[in-house]
């Protein structure tokens, strides 16, 4: 006999127990999952809202919003009421199909990313073994609904943003990417609960900070978030892709921006801090949720944070930083990884796959420490001494500027 | 013969979405419009590859040809000028192409049809190999000095030329503008 | 669940999430005014009137970023069965892929020195 007591996990036999067709029972429970797990970061973003303006208003000395609710807390469905009601106006020469699907697949594109996030052992949309490429593939579609976005209005400068926009996404898709090999590697699956699995003796941001620090950054600049909010420079091209946009359209992309920076906050919580694992998340999967959620709130709210105090970098500055930083970094860290796994495992100090005893993992995560602060100190040297060099040439060309660029001489001081 | 499953339903949806874009492609007089119906006939082609249970595949379709290419065709047509209101669908030598492509086509519909090449199409009974290729097969055969190794080397080799060959032809026209 | 199984639900995904973003949009197209003019609908660009056509002819650099992004998307495509197995193999897939990580880097390079890397 099924006992009918979790709806989520025993719904199929009850259904069917009920008279139910066994097809049309499996298609009743696929449906309900997906309502579930698409609906929920739709609810999710009216709070995510609210509390990164809290946030912001902090950092820069004010309340906030604290006036519809407690705290300002129902600020966020007014301004979606007073949304709703605005007027929408398609700017004329704007082209009308590309114009309107536009919002909707930028939203669908960070909405399907959820299908893959384990949210506990037991509950997850669908663990696809090819998970983690299927979110990167996913998420690289909004890249194409912000280019649609910016092509349609007919607008110059949205065009011009647009066009930023598509470079700075395409540019940190990489670095993204290549850091995501490491998890792939150590996990042995690409599938996101089998990730979260691996890092029940040890989590991966322990193993691979240099990883994690990559995978973290490239995902500020994949989210347009600050200080790659080149998404809307509203100082030099007016607003960015969405200037024409209006209402309950312009809604979508603004919700669109708070979803997509929390669900890679999310992505980078599984991937690195353990997703749902948990003392007692095995037993209880409510309490895995609990866990994802509060490690996932501990990475936001520091980007939240960045937000409010970074200046915006420029577009030529973002691009660079990230072709010539952050994808060589990745590369290296890619190959001394792999290096030192090999030699972990030839020697025999691995851990056997499914271990979940933190003894077991210690002496793999030592070695794996120790080269990734090796990259690290190598990474910070090269760094200061070009950033040495720089200065000393723009120093250089202030005090001389007919002068021909004598750098061998400076530096070697 | 034909079973109408969720399997036959969801092949009927993917291949109007592959031929529809592919119309079009090939009538619409806007080049960013043809670009996007391309973008809608790949989504259907990875939609065949997870139907065929290549979902590896499924993703590579999307992250590499509606993440990138598509991406990239775009930035081409922005580069040209008269991108919009094309005034002429064909060419002089679309009769050409016509014969190339109904070539191709009849090539096809033959090899996949008749049992010229493995499995034989007229016999609908015909067991599937009973082995499942796991992207951890793949990974491994890549990398076996007895099988892919050297494929996938030159791959990497044929990348990197490329990329410089493309670099080398876009910085020859835009030295001079820099100067 | 076997993969079919699973991809349905992806399937299904994408036939229910389109329509979370719709839903708001003709929530809005019930309740919204519509009383637009010609002068309302102009482009708004910065305010002033627009000059000119808007579907201009672009500059080559984001045709390159493309290009590079491709190479080394498609490189790590390749990459990624390599990660899969990666604790099945032995010492020579490392230097496979050692090998195969140091041509790309070349490009990386070569892009870098040619100053194709810079925002012209």
């Amino acid at each position: 006999m099924q006992t009918c007591v979790n709806v989520v996990e025993t719904m199929v036999p009850c259904l069917v127990q009920g008279g139910v067709d066994p097809g049309l029972a499996q298609f009743i429970s696929i449906l309900l999952g997906v309502v579930l797990v698409s609906a929920f970061p739709l609810v999710l973003v009216i709070l995510l809202i609210w509390v990164e303006r809290k946030i912001a208003a902090r950092v820069q000395d004010r309340i906030g919003p604290n006036r519809v609710g407690p705290w300002g807390i129902l600020q966020n469905v007014a301004d979606a009421v007073k949304l709703i009601i605005k007027e929408d106006i398609t700017p004329a020469g704007a082209d009308r199909l590309v114009y309107n699907a536009a919002p909707i697949i930028a939203m669908l594109s960070v909405i399907l990313i959820w299908a893959v996030v384990p949210f506990s052992p037991v509950h997850i949309g669908v663990d696809l073994d090819i998970g983690v490429l299927y979110f990167t593939a996913v998420s690289s579609i909004g890249t194409l609904a912000i280019m649609m976005a910016g092509w349609s209005s007919n607008n110059k400068y949205a065009l011009l943003g647009a066009f930023r926009v598509v470079a700075q996404l395409l540019s940190y898709e990489v670095p993204f990417v290549l850091t995501l090999l490491v998890p792939v590697m150590l996990a042995g699956s690409m599938s996101t609960q089998d990730i979260v699995w691996g890092q029940v003796g040890m989590w991966y941001i322990v193993v691979a900070p240099i990883s994690a620090l990559i995978f973290y950054i490239a995902n500020l600049g994949e989210t347009g978030r600050a200080p790659f909010d080149l998404i809307e420079a509203e100082s030099e091209l007016v607003a960015g892709y969405n200037i024409e946009y209006s209402g309950m359209k312009f809604g979508l992309f603004m919700a669109n921006e708070f979803m997509h920076a929390f669900t890679a906050n999310l992505l980078f919580a599984v991937v690195f801090l353990g997703g749902w694992w948990g003392p007692g998340a095995t037993e209880i999967p409510f309490l895995g949720f609990l866990y994802l959620m509060i490690k996932t709130t501990i990475v936001y709210i520091p980007s939240l944070i960045l937000r409010a105090t970074i200046p915006r970098l420029r577009v030529d500055q973002m691009i660079s930083f990230n072709w010539k930083v952050l994808v060589p970094i990745s590369i290296l860290n890619v190959v001394v990884m792999a290096l030192l796994i090999k030699i972990v495992q030839v020697a025999g100090i691995a851990p056997a796959p499914g271990e979940t005893d933190f003894l077991a993992h210690l002496p793999m995560t030592v070695v794996l420490l120790l080269g990734n602060v090796g990259i690290g100190a190598g990474v910070v040297t090269v760094l200061r001494n070009a950033g040495r060099r720089d200065r000393m040439e723009a120093q250089d060309l202030v005090l001389e500027p007919n002068d021909e660029k004598s750098l061998s001489v400076t530096v070697a001081h | 013969m034909l079973e109408l499953n969720a399997q036959s339903i969801a092949f009927f949806i993917f291949s109007v979405l592959v031929l529809g874009g592919a119309i079009g492609v090939v009538t619409s007089r806007n080049l960013i419009h043809g670009a996007l119906y391309l973008i809608v006939s790949l989504f259907g082609g990875a939609g065949f590859f997870v139907l065929l249970s290549a979902p590896f595949l499924a993703a590579v379709q999307v992250l590499v040809y509606i993440g990138a290419i598509a991406i990239l065709i775009i930035f081409a047509v922005m580069l040209t000028r008269s991108m919009t209101q094309l005034r002429e669908l064909v060419n002089a030598q679309w009769w050409l192409s016509a014969i190339v492509g109904i070539a191709l086509f009849v090539l096809l519909a033959v090899a996949v049809i008749l049992p010229v090449w493995g499995v034989d199409g007229t016999n609908p009974n015909q067991p599937v190999s009973d082995d499942i290729a796991t992207i951890q097969d793949l990974g491994v055969a890549l990398v076996d000095g007895n099988q892919y190794v050297l494929p996938f080397e030159v791959a990497s080799l044929l990348l990197t030329a490329a990329m410089i060959g493309a670099i080398f032809i876009a910085r020859d026209t835009s030295v001079d503008m820099d100067d | 669940m076997s993969i079919v199984n699973q991809w349905a639900f992806i399937g299904v995904f994408i036939a229910v999430a389109w329509m979370l973003p719709v839903l708001p949009l003709v929530i809005s197209w019930v309740f919204r005014p519509r009383r637009a003019n010609a002068i309302k609908m102009q482009t708004y660009e910065c305010g002033m009137e627009t000059v000119g056509d808007t579907w201009v002819q672009f500059k080559v650099q984001y045709y390159i970023y493309g290009i590079i992004f491709l190479v080394f998307d498609v490189e790590i495509i390749f990459l990624f069965p390599w990660a899969l197995a990666y604790n099945q193999l032995d010492f020579f897939a490392f230097f496979a892929g050692l090998l195969f990580i140091f041509l790309l880097t070349d490009a990386l390079i070569y892009a870098w020195k040619k100053n194709a890397l810079e925002w012209a």
